[in-house]
């Protein structure tokens, strides 16, 4: 139905946001505005039972969003029973307490409420949006959906079903095959190598049981972030949060994962008989925790995330036509950190672009950003903040999250323009000589080119 | 390694686009302003004063619909070239200027509007209307810009439809359900045809429909009336009218008499899966009332998981994975309504062809119960609120009604007609326009299975 055409691939962008959970993260820094807009009033919220959440007050649209994260996401699904933790996802508002998925759901939309849940590798992530004057039948919903879904029977097997169709749907096509098969060469047997919606095989084998003790593992409260955004006093959002969260146990049961060394410098390449050649290229990444991170942010900017105006940008899109979508990302997870350039291409110039690729990072490599584009990356990142996060409830809300789960702390968005101001250009050519030196992994999915035999 | 995150938000953004149409509407009673510059450029405001931000847009009158024949996808083509700089103005300058303060622009057609936008902080809007008003009459073209810019919309084309075997169908059902008017052709263009424009017909297409007259300015944000005005007088203000525009009748639909299918075999299909559809009106050119019960009709046949298709084929019977409708509400012209459906397990697609056409003589035969009208309207104006929450979201649904020849009277009209639909009505448009006898099915099947 989408019957439009724009100028910039959605997904290009969406790649820039590569933790599910943290959405915001990569661009948290607030503009340079007048004082009047100069921060977002977060107040923390603490209950008398020990919850805590996050909440900027706003009473402009009478509407709540509500966002939580618990740590422990499908990497926490045991061996064998891959995609349980995102099967589970899918059966929140299919019953619950006294109510089966038929009035669960009927009662959901009286009290005029949307929620919805996501299993990421690292978290599970959740949240409800609702009109204010139905908050407490909303609220009342959720707390049950959290402490006691019913994982009957009929709905397992029909969400089970519905994942198998989609995972069916694309058994046979290349681009996945290609990106289970590169997944398994960069990390090998760690947890992130796996299918988080899992296979058919192992989805047949789940049941209530195995979704009744993963929620009792993964839902608790110690494990637990909370984000609330909209028409609400901290007050009254502390006594909800008693209600909706307190009746979780204190301590999630977390099989410990281990960090990754992304495996680097393998080449997978799948042949099939596409329209066009898609690239792919894994460099190594650098923690959130690391001293030099905004140096590396920066640095990646210049080099390809920057929507239309990026090193990769003009040389394989604007000077020679070569792509319709083409970027870089720093991608962070909790146990793995990459830089990944994407893009698709013809297949007859497939290797053009790919060359045109390494020589652009080469040339990152040895000489690092000049200060011009430096400045203006900064200025970017600086400036970009309220418009990438502050454009609506719910991307308040999924920041104040991310925050959290980052363990950045309440004054971070104060702190982070002195942060990227501070980065000099030799910082940021060393992060391009740390990151981009190494040979990367590089995933190449298309038909054969002609010139081949 | 992120295609779930990524479809995801490819799934929302197609639901936002759906519901889109009517959330918004309800903003117009609460701020929403238009007014009119000398020169014929219309201007709406839509105030959100909750973060220092403001969406800047500007949407023409002008899509595939209107393009020639046999230049299809020019209209596509020009939004890419309209990046490529004026006398004052170098390539990629307006882009550059907006990166460097940390904002988004970006640009959009359809087949009967095409759109550029911003994000910006409120003071950087002077400047972003002085790029927009230089380029709706000074853009520059040379032959240096336009060949590479084709091999970029070439390899889009690639990426969004060559590779991809249910938007190869999609194209063809649509080619066949229209058989006389220009939505039957694609937005971005046939290849073949993609690959002969150039300089020449982008200019005409440019010097023809570009111009303050043919435009609507939707300026959503931080930002009030007033401001706005002055800053648009000073910038759009000085642009001149275009030229006299053949009015915008298309060729219209002859009646329709037949049922057709259109059938695509790709080995990269693992699970087979329908879509049937049928032309109905648009909110532009239907009887008032009808659209919106189209809509509606639309929510209770296949709206999400309490629609009468996901709860009968996937919940109940459960031979479906997933079912579901839709209406494309803004359009010029009648535009299209479908119901799409893929089986579940080792269930027939023919068996789930029969329990949809079940449904919906079910919904023609007995209407629908108050109660399921009754939520369906609740959901309808309660998504008018969570609307206002997105201000983007407001300047696209303004925009795109508003250039599909809606006015700003209908959009404020449109809370009362949804609470007027009855459940007569329902059932009457559904007997009305998802015939038995005039639709075209799209089948998506796996390479080697025999036909249906």
């Amino acid at each position: 139905m989408a019957n439009e055409t724009a100028r910039m691939p959605i997904a290009t962008r969406a790649e820039n946001a590569l933790a599910t959970v943290v959405l915001a993260l990569f661009f948290l820094t607030f503009p340079a505005l007048g004082p009047a807009h100069s921060a977002v009033d977060i107040q923390e919220v603490r209950s008398k039972g020990g919850i805590t959440a996050w909440l900027v007050e706003d009473y402009t649209v009478p509407i709540v969003a509500l966002r939580f994260i618990f740590e422990g996401g499908s990497t926490q699904d045991p061996e064998g029973k891959e995609g349980l933790a995102n099967l589970m996802t899918g059966l929140f508002d299919e019953g619950a307490g006294d109510l089966d998925a038929d009035t669960f759901q009927l009662e959901l939309d009286d009290a005029g409420a949307e929620m919805g849940f996501d299993a990421g590798r690292d978290a599970i992530s959740g949240g409800m949006r609702t009109l204010a004057e139905t908050r407490g039948e909303a609220f009342s919903l959720l707390k049950l959906a959290l402490t006691q879904p019913r994982f009957d029977q009929a709905p397992i097997d029909r969400i089970r079903a519905q994942i198998v169709a989609g995972i069916q749907s694309r058994a046979r096509d290349p681009e996945t095959a290609a990106r289970i098969a590169f997944a398994e060469a960069v990390y090998g047997d760690h947890p992130y190598a796996r299918r988080s919606e899992g296979t058919p095989e192992t989805l047949a084998t789940i049941t209530g049981d195995d979704l009744r003790t993963l929620h009792s593992r993964l839902f608790a409260r110690e494990n637990l972030i909370v984000g609330v955004v909209g028409a609400i006093d901290a007050e009254t959002l502390a006594a909800e949060l008693d209600r909706i969260f307190g009746e979780l146990p204190a301590s999630p049961d977390l099989v410990r994962v281990a960090d990754v060394e992304p495996k680097l410098g393998k080449m997978v390449s799948v042949e099939y008989p596409l329209p066009q050649t898609s690239l792919q290229l894994a460099y190594r990444g650098i923690e959130r925790e690391d001293p030099e991170f905004f140096p590396a942010l920066l640095m990646n900017h210049i080099l390809g995330g920057g929507a239309f105006s990026s090193r990769l940008f003009d040389e394989v899109r604007e000077k020679r036509g070569l792509a319709y979508g083409i970027g870089s990302s720093l991608s962070n997870s909790r146990h793995a950190d990459l830089l990944v350039i994407g893009t698709a291409t013809d297949p007859e110039r497939a290797d053009e672009a790919l060359g045109v690729i390494r020589e652009t990072v080469a040339k990152m490599a040895e000489d690092g950003p000049t200060e011009a584009e430096l400045d203006a990356a900064k200025r970017y990142l600086l400036g970009s903040y309220a418009i990438n996060n502050l454009d609506s409830s719910g991307a308040i809300a999924n920041t104040l999250v991310g925050l959290q789960f980052e363990k950045l702390g309440l004054d971070y968005i104060e702190r982070r323009p002195a942060l990227i101001r501070g980065v000099t250009r030799e910082q940021a050519a060393a992060q391009a000589r740390r990151l981009l030196s190494e040979e990367p992994a590089v995933l190449m999915i298309g038909p054969r080119k002609t010139g081949d035999n | 390694m992120h295609l779930r995150y990524i479809a995801k938000r490819l799934r929302f953004a197609l639901v936002a686009a759906v519901m889109g149409l009517f959330v918004a509407l309800a903003h117009a009673d609460n701020g929403a302003t238009s007014f009119m510059l000398d020169n014929g450029l219309q201007i709406v405001v839509i105030p959100d004063r909750r973060a220092p931000v403001v969406t800047h847009m500007v949407w023409y009158k002008v899509g595939s619909a209107d393009e020639e024949p046999g230049r299809s996808g020019i209209a596509h083509f020009l939004e890419h070239l309209m990046f490529k700089g004026t006398q004052k103005y170098a390539a990629g300058e307006f882009s550059a200027a907006v990166a460097a303060i940390g904002g988004n622009d970006n640009a959009f057609t359809s087949s009967d509007y095409t759109a550029y936008y911003q994000q910006v902080s409120p003071d950087a809007l002077p400047a972003m209307m002085d790029f927009e008003a230089d380029r709706m009459r000074g853009l520059i073209l040379t032959e240096e810009v336009v060949a590479p810019e084709r091999d970029v919309v070439i390899e889009e084309r690639r990426a969004r439809v060559e590779g991809s075997p249910g938007a190869l169908l999609a194209e063809e059902v649509e080619a066949t359900l229209f058989q006389n008017h220009p939505y039957r052709i694609p937005v971005i263009g046939w290849m073949h045809e993609i690959v002969k424009l150039d300089r020449e017909q982008a200019l005409e297409f440019y010097d023809l429909h570009y111009a303050p007259d043919n435009a609507i300015l939707v300026v959503a944000g931080d930002i009030g009336p007033g401001e706005v005005r002055a800053m648009a007088e000073a910038t759009y203000g000085k642009v001149p009218r275009g030229p006299k525009r053949p009015q915008r009748v298309r060729p219209q639909e002859p009646r329709q008499d037949t049922t057709r299918t259109v059938t695509m075999y790709d080995p990269r299909v693992g699970v087979p899966s329908l879509q049937r559809s049928w032309v109905v009106p648009s909110y532009t050119s239907a009887e008032p009332g009808e659209a919106e019960t189209l809509d509606l009709l639309a929510e209770i046949l296949g709206g999400g998981v309490r629609s009468r298709l996901y709860q009968q084929l996937v919940v109940k019977d459960g031979i479906a994975a997933s079912a579901g409708a839709g209406y494309r509400a803004a359009g010029l012209d009648d535009t299209s309504f479908s119901i799409f459906a893929a089986p579940r397990g080792d269930n027939d697609l023919a068996a789930v062809e029969k329990a949809v056409e079940a449904e919906i003589a079910r919904l023609v035969e007995d209407g629908v119960s108050d109660d399921e009208l009754r939520r369906a309207k609740n959901r309808f104006l309660r998504s008018m609120i969570f609307a206002r929450d997105n201000q983007t979201g407001m300047a696209r649904i303004y925009g795109s009604l508003l250039s599909t020849g809606l006015s700003i009277a209908d959009i404020e009209a449109w809370p009362g007609r949804v609470r007027a639909v009855t459940g007569t009505d329902i059932s009457n448009a559904a007997r009305r326009y998802l015939t038995a006898d005039t639709h075209v099915t799209g089948y998506l099947l796996p390479q080697g299975t025999v036909d249906q």
